[in-house]
């Protein structure tokens, strides 16, 4: 019996390691990056989040921008219970860099239907590369509980 | 040749007063899950747009309703239900009472936190769900009645930890009787694990609720957060691994096959606390080398339950053949299915290796970017606790409730049905979870009120609210069954727990012996907790605490 014990556990353990072996793949290989870290706001205590917002680039400009031919910005603050802005316009192929935070509680920033799914936490910067291949209407959401308006806030990114 | 994993096999009885206070820690659970249940049934209807909160006495709100099913389900339950059920296992384990005035101290400490965090919840002045995020802000009693909740485990820990220094001390040279060794080490685990919670709700939001602190820094309570989110899985988990372990291939009719292997699973468990990362694959402030890091140590964190996997099967495999059972998995079928307190964990089995599966998808991050905050997730947790997890406390309440009430089991057939109900509803509830979640139906949102929605998220909807109607069904039969037993049950004699049998004995000599000095296996996890987070913290520190509060409603 011990020697079925060690072939399961040996089995075991190559199989968590193909496993580990297929998500180092993806991330490495074909570029399947996680949100990644875009920086900090510094807010002194007692300074209003909000104030400060708006006084950081880019912050201080929400929306969209073309910064390089077919590669575009995107800049969202989230706030109970809006994005700022709520609707995304891009065209088709463009690679686009979300560039996104809070200025209250913690939200989500969830495009239904991609792998764009990013928490946005108040003073932390948010930043995630996509390239929307398809055209059409999208579902933005915030996928976190941001208090007793959270199921309204929503927006769309629209592909042409 | 087989050994007990007890210390004294031939019959220790626990004495009245000791079994009243553990007896109490269960009943409180199964109390506050009733009201959990009740909660829960509003959020499954919620998913196919019925509104039943709106009849509900005093609470107010989806999000309300959501908080007090998370907290009384997930915090208050499954401590009620460990502190209960490991200083049984820890007292006859070791054939030694446990110090009684610990565990009145740790069973006054859990019913004074409960209120309190439960007063809070319902003067719907803490609707910030069991996750507590801030700086979303509740009052001031929530914090600090989840804070008395896990003192409750530590006190626990105390009365069990001093009973194993006096078990030591009268036997030199023995190994620690298996039954307490897996006890004990689970809330060894625990006590690393819960540090991060205390130190976030005691140092930084007690204070800050109370006026004390300008301010918090979410990613940091966030990440304190989550360092005891993830390993309080396990905390939920190994009491169940107790009874699957230790006594279930008893009541199967079967022994456990290696002593060691059994010893080494809990200790990893110990080892590898510092996974809960894995829950923040999405931040923004934790780097991408971490992330992959946690995604590995966490693929780790499966080996001991697929050690699981093997070790109950084939103690279950040995029940099934003593019974009759031949070939291949003609033994499945010879396990005494009849009695409802096996049919229930062994179907809790079953539903944790799905659940395991869908842990696995999450863990693995390139899928967790598209299930991530989607309802994917509460699937997969109604299918490890709210199945693998809730269905074995039901199956372990089928011989607990009689034993402390010397009743026999009221309408035993019932119960069977009632195990296999709930096993069924909790599949088409966590199916129609997971279905909705890949279409990115999202969770912990009030849907009834939602301004948006697919047309692909109605029939995940659908099924959602069917299986968690059923649910709810199967669970209302529970509590009439062990309401019916402690009043009506036939009364027997005093019986003793169904503690299991190992085919290989523990050795005295070797290596093995050092698996049971638990202190250096608690050594080796703190320098990995420091390894692992130790670089966050300390860009932490200082914590800006500039963030303000916003307080609902």
């Amino acid at each position: 019996m011990e020697r079925y014990e060690k072939a399961f556990l040996a089995a075991c353990a190559v199989i968590l390691v193909i496993f580990l072996g297929a998500l180092a793949y993806g991330s490495v290989a074909m570029g399947v990056h996680l949100p990644s870290r875009g920086g900090l706001i510094y807010c002194g205590v007692g300074e209003k989040l909000r104030k400060v917002l708006s006084k950081t680039p880019p912050f201080d400009h929400p929306g969209v921008q073309e910064i390089a031919p077919g590669k575009y910005r995107a800049v969202v603050i989230a706030k109970t219970w809006t994005f700022a802005p709520n609707e995304i316009d891009l065209p088709v192929g463009a690679e686009v860099r979300f560039v996104a935070t809070s200025v209250d509680v913690i939200h989500g920033f969830f495009i239904v239907g991609t792998r764009v799914n990013v928490m946005l936490v108040p003073g932390e910067i948010s930043q995630f590369d996509y390239r929307f291949t398809k055209p059409g209407e999208y579902l933005l959401i915030c996928q976190e509980y941001c208090g007793e308006l959270h199921q309204t806030m929503a927006g769309k990114v629209v592909v042409k | 040749m087989s050994t007990a994993v007890v210390s004294e096999p031939s019959g220790f009885a626990l004495p009245q007063g000791q079994l009243n206070v553990i007896k109490w820690n269960i009943y409180f659970g199964f109390a506050v899950l009733a009201v959990g249940v009740i909660m829960g049934l509003a959020q499954a209807l919620s998913y196919a747009r019925i509104n039943v909160v709106q009849y509900y006495p005093v609470v107010k709100s989806y999000y309300q309703a959501l908080t007090i099913h998370g907290v009384f389900n997930a915090l208050v339950l499954t401590t009620a239900f460990a502190n209960g059920f490991i200083a049984l296992t820890t007292a006859r384990g070791l054939g030694r009472k446990l110090n009684n005035a610990l565990l009145h101290a740790a069973l006054w400490t859990l019913f004074i936190g409960s209120i309190l965090a439960a007063y809070a919840m319902f003067a719907d002045k803490a609707s910030v769900l069991y996750t507590f995020y801030p700086p979303l802000e509740a009052h001031w009693t929530f914090y600090l009645g989840l804070a008395l909740v896990v003192v409750s485990t530590w006190i626990t820990s105390a009365a069990q930890l001093a009973a194993l220094r006096g078990w030591r001390k009268d036997h030199r040279g023995e190994r620690v009787p298996l039954l307490a060794f897996m006890s004990i080490a689970t809330y060894v685990m625990w006590d690393i694990a819960s540090v991060g919670l205390a130190v976030e709700v005691v140092v930084f939001l007690l204070p800050w609720s109370l006026g004390l602190l300008p301010g918090v820094d979410p990613m940091l309570d966030r990440t304190l957060f989550w360092f005891t989110g993830h390993p309080i899985v396990y905390f939920w988990l190994l009491p169940v691994y107790v009874s699957w372990y230790g006594l279930i291939p008893k009541q199967a009719g079967g022994v456990l096959f290696s002593d060691t292997v059994t010893r080494v699973a809990f200790i990893l468990f110990i080892l590898l606390i510092p996974v809960g990362f894995h829950h923040q694959f999405m931040d923004p402030g934790v780097s991408q080398g971490l992330k992959f890091t946690i995604a590995a140590m966490t693929f780790a964190i499966f080996f001991p339950s697929l050690i699981t996997a093997f070790s109950v099967m084939y103690a279950l495999e040995i029940g099934g053949r003593r019974r009759g059972g031949n070939g291949l998995v003609g033994w499945f079928f010879k396990i005494p299915w009849s009695d409802p307190s096996v049919a229930a964990q062994v179907l809790a089995m079953i539903a944790f290796l799905i659940g395991g599966i869908s842990g696995l998808m999450n863990a693995s991050y390139t899928m967790d970017m598209e299930i991530h905050n989607t309802a994917f997730i509460s699937g997969h947790f109604h299918q490890t606790v709210g199945c693998a997890v809730a269905l074995s406390y039901m199956g372990i309440a089928y011989w607990l409730i009689p034993y402390f009430e010397r009743r026999e089991l009221w309408l035993p057939r019932l119960a069977l049905f009632q195990a296999f109900l709930y096993f069924i509803a909790v599949m088409i509830f966590s199916n129609g979870l997971e279905a909705g979640g890949m279409e990115g139906l999202p969770r912990r949102t009030d849907m009834v009120h939602a301004t948006y929605g697919l047309a692909a998220w109605k029939i995940p909807g659908i099924m959602t609210a069917l299986g968690g109607t059923l649910m709810f069904a199967s669970a209302m039969l529970f509590f009439l069954i062990v309401v019916m037993t402690i009043v009506a049950g036939k009364r027997t004699a005093q019986r003793d727990l169904p503690f299991t049998a190992t085919v290989q004995a523990p050795p005295t000599v070797g290596w093995q012996p050092r698996l049971d000095r638990l202190s250096y296996w608690v050594l080796i996890s703190v320098v990995l907790v420091i390894a692992v987070y130790g670089p966050f913290f300390l860009e932490h520190f200082p914590p800006s605490l500039s963030i303000q509060g916003l307080i609902y409603p």
